[in-house]
């Protein structure tokens, strides 16, 4: 109930004259730098609706706006690396290497744009990922580990949507029906002997005949693969969708194929170069 | 005489005077700059409105809560701009109903996701994150590859799309199902999907062609984001709104 409004001794400040049981209520008046902070920010808001774009289809009187702030720091950025950029364009890829400051500007450039675009995929330390993923810091090369294939491959793709991309692509033995599941059998049996593993001797045999029929045209007769083909090597113990029987038997039986997206019109000409030679400083030779 | 506010609270007909506006001035606020939302909108070629898959991929997007953790929206800033490519346009999202920009990134921006990597990895990845990106804590969505794509309402879907305002052609509305299966069939006859749908990208998305999956649909969505807009064609002028 409503009571007398007066001050209160303790605190020196007005009651609000309510009163509950005896106890009152203070008025405690806002703090005045407060109160003056918040005049000032209603008068910073008024300047502010009038410099800066607030209304749509009104610009403000500044005229600025951060989709043109963003392109004069993109392009103030542009002009600070273009002229190293221009030198790369420029450069036989297999000179960079030899040139000290801007072969470490590549490798800095692709280990950036292989951070972003290439990790995904190949992981960020570039081993790869099990399922057709393969591992870049190996020696073993599916389409060639030079650096002009692996910059043709960053750039086309592999059975990627590009014109040029590689291309490559083996027979489903088993779902289209050229080989039987024992002739299958039999053939995975022979392929494990080419990398050196134990195999039943009678099967590996009557795969070895097989393998020669079938195999020989792409992946070589000692398994050991083709470059120009993207065959990959069988005589090794890398392995991009698995190395045991049954994963080996799944790869005769359905074909498998990964597929690379091209590069060329996502990334441009530049930072296809320095990727191609990060790539090639993981693992690059053959 | 000075201002007292029981004034106001003991005179009911000046309290509701009052009160009606203030809520006038914040409703105004609010609504006038509506008015003008279609000139914040760039003018592009090249948007088009979601393929029946693409719909039905997206409506898995949002089932699954994909925004929660994932925005499309690549702000115009320096940084988003390296990594992501172009800031998003409001015209890119312009169909959008309702709008996937999000609020939070525990993943990447998506906004431009489409086409960077393969269908491969898409479904490698949301069947086990782990699998292909050790250090990612996304959940995984094998569940996808199983489930059949629910298809039979599509048109249904592009209708309601319409009634907000997404130009679907009647000739779109009729062929959707038609439209729903050659996008995730290599060998149908997909010129009739990719005249409606520019751009439209067709495959067997989850390397199972016995079932069109969910994960086919979600996959399809994934590698159209932000592929419309040709940005090689528009200056900065242009894109001033």
């Amino acid at each position: 109930m409503p009571t007398k409004i007066e001050k209160d001794a303790v605190t020196g400040t007005m009651t609000t004259g309510h009163e509950w049981d005896g106890i009152r209520e203070l008025n405690t008046p806002l703090p005045k730098w407060w109160l003056w902070v918040f005049y000032a920010c209603i008068a910073w808001s008024l300047g502010y609706f009038v410099l800066y774009p607030t209304l749509p289809g009104v610009g403000g009187w500044l005229g600025w706006s951060q989709r043109a702030e963003l392109a004069d720091r993109m392009a103030a950025e542009r002009a600070r690396v273009q002229p190293m950029l221009d030198r790369i364009r420029t450069t036989a890829v297999a000179d960079i290497p030899r040139s000290g400051d801007l072969h470490g500007f590549a490798i800095a450039g692709g280990r950036a744009a292989f951070a972003d675009n290439c990790a995904p995929c190949h992981g960020a330390g570039a081993a790869g990922a099990k399922g057709g993923f393969p591992s870049l810091v190996d020696d073993e090369w599916i389409w060639g580990g030079d650096l002009d294939a692996i910059g043709r491959t960053i750039a086309f793709g592999v059975r990627s949507a590009h014109a040029d991309t590689r291309q490559s692509q083996m027979p489903r033995f088993g779902l289209d029906g050229m080989l039987t599941p024992a002739q299958i059998s039999d053939t995975a049996e022979y392929v494990l002997t080419l990398s050196g593993r134990a195999a039943v001797p009678a099967a590996a045999e009557r795969g070895r005949t097989i393998f020669a029929d079938q195999c020989v045209a792409c992946h070589g007769e000692a398994g050991r693969g083709n470059l120009e083909l993207g065959a990959p090597s069988l005589a090794d113990r890398i392995w991009l969708y698995g190395g045991d029987k049954a994963s080996i038997e799944r790869s005769i039986a359905s074909a498998r194929g990964g597929v690379m997206p091209a590069w060329s019109g996502r990334l441009d000409e530049a930072t296809i170069r320095m990727l191609t030679l990060y790539v090639h400083s993981l693992g690059g030779g053959r | 005489m000075t201002f007292r506010h029981a004034t106001i609270e003991r005179n009911v007909l000046l309290l509701m005077v009052l009160t009606l506006i203030t809520v006038s001035i914040g409703g105004l606020v609010q609504i006038v700059p509506l008015f003008a939302v279609e000139s914040t909108i760039e003018r592009v070629d090249g948007v088009r409105p979601y393929s029946p898959l693409e719909l039905a991929g997206r409506n898995i997007y949002i089932r699954e809560g994909c925004y929660t953790c994932h925005s499309q929206q690549i702000r115009s800033f320096r940084d988003e701009a390296e990594r992501y490519g172009h800031y998003s346009l409001a015209a890119e999202s312009m169909y959008d109903h309702p709008f996937q920009w999000g609020s939070k990134r525990t993943g990447p921006d998506l906004a431009r996701v489409g086409g960077k990597y393969s269908n491969e990895w898409h479904v490698a990845h949301l069947m086990d994150p782990r699998g292909v990106v050790p250090e990612s804590i996304m959940p995984p969505y094998s569940f996808l590859q199983d489930r059949p794509l629910r298809g039979r309402d599509i048109a249904q879907h592009l209708k309601a799309n319409r009634a907000v305002g997404v130009p679907y052609t009647d000739e779109m509305i009729a062929s959707a199902l038609v439209d729903l299966g050659a996008q995730a069939n290599p060998d149908a006859d997909a010129s009739g999907l990719l005249a409606r749908y520019p751009k439209a990208v067709v495959g067997d998305f989850d390397g199972n062609p016995r079932l069109l999956s969910e994960m086919d649909a979600l996959v399809a969505y994934l590698q159209m984001l932000g592929t419309l807009v040709k940005f090689s064609d528009y200056s900065l002028k242009d894109l001033q709104q």
